[in-house]
């Protein structure tokens, strides 16, 4: 019974709603598949592990723009599709209620509870200006090397 | 009748959530032990038993009354 254990790899680079929460269900089932699961965020995928609050930070000009021109936190994300200026994601969490489906912060508690390890990619993070302490407790830090190590052995490997 | 070791029910639950605690509940159980799961959601009638395989389990029997999906699996 002690066979070594599958693995799931998922890059999220997309900062949309919508996929972030396509990416974290099937994360949550394959942890469920008892699979060890890792979740690369990369680009606009980092969006989702920033705190809601803002952090008091030093940056640079750019730094700024990109901290404020960014969906602060899971739920401030929007839509890939029909997001109509932020109306979208209102009407998208509507439905996600009255279907008793997770909305996308849950997901990403259910995911840490479940074991699911949470990295996020360390050049990206500096592109965009953000700083540790402006995303949630919890994850790690890494590059190319380390997800290329989980996701040489993957089973399943999803770039979304 | 089967000796039942555990009940979850997971009506109103939506993707993921069935297969996410069947397995939490699964964890808690000994080998050859039934758990008898209640669910609402039509894509478990597929995701349970699949997940129920490849997780080393057996679905014993299953069951549908009023809307409410009923598996019954033994743990591996």
């Amino acid at each position: 019974m002690t066979q070594p254990k599958k693995k799931t790899t998922i890059i999220l680079f997309s900062g949309d709603y919508d996929k972030a929460m396509a990416a974290y269900i099937i994360a949550n089932g394959a942890a469920a598949y008892d699979h060890d699961v890792t979740i690369f965020h990369t680009f606009w995928g980092l969006n989702a592990l920033r705190k809601e609050a803002p952090v008091p930070v030093q940056k640079g000009f750019l730094e700024k723009m990109f901290a404020k021109m960014m969906p602060r936190g899971a739920d401030r994300m929007g839509l890939s599709r029909m997001n109509f200026a932020g109306i979208g994601p209102k009407l998208i969490k509507k439905v996600i209620k009255k279907h008793n489906a997770m909305p996308l912060p849950q997901l990403i508690g259910m995911a840490k509870e479940q074991g699911v390890k949470l990295v996020a990619c360390q050049m990206t993070v500096d592109l965009l200006g953000l700083k540790p302490e402006e995303l949630i407790d919890g994850i790690e830090f890494a590059g190319v090397a380390a997800y290329l190590a989980d996701a040489s052995e993957g089973n399943v490997n999803l770039f979304i | 009748m089967m000796n039942v070791a555990k009940v979850l029910d997971a009506k109103g639950l939506a993707c993921p959530m069935p297969v996410v605690r069947a397995k939490k509940a699964m964890d808690e159980l000994q080998s050859g032990q039934v758990l008898e799961v209640h669910t609402t959601d039509k894509g478990a009638k597929n995701d349970l038993p699949a997940w129920a395989k490849a997780s080393g389990h057996t679905v014993i029997d299953m069951k549908e009354e009023n809307g409410v999906l009923m598996f019954w699996i033994q743990k591996g």
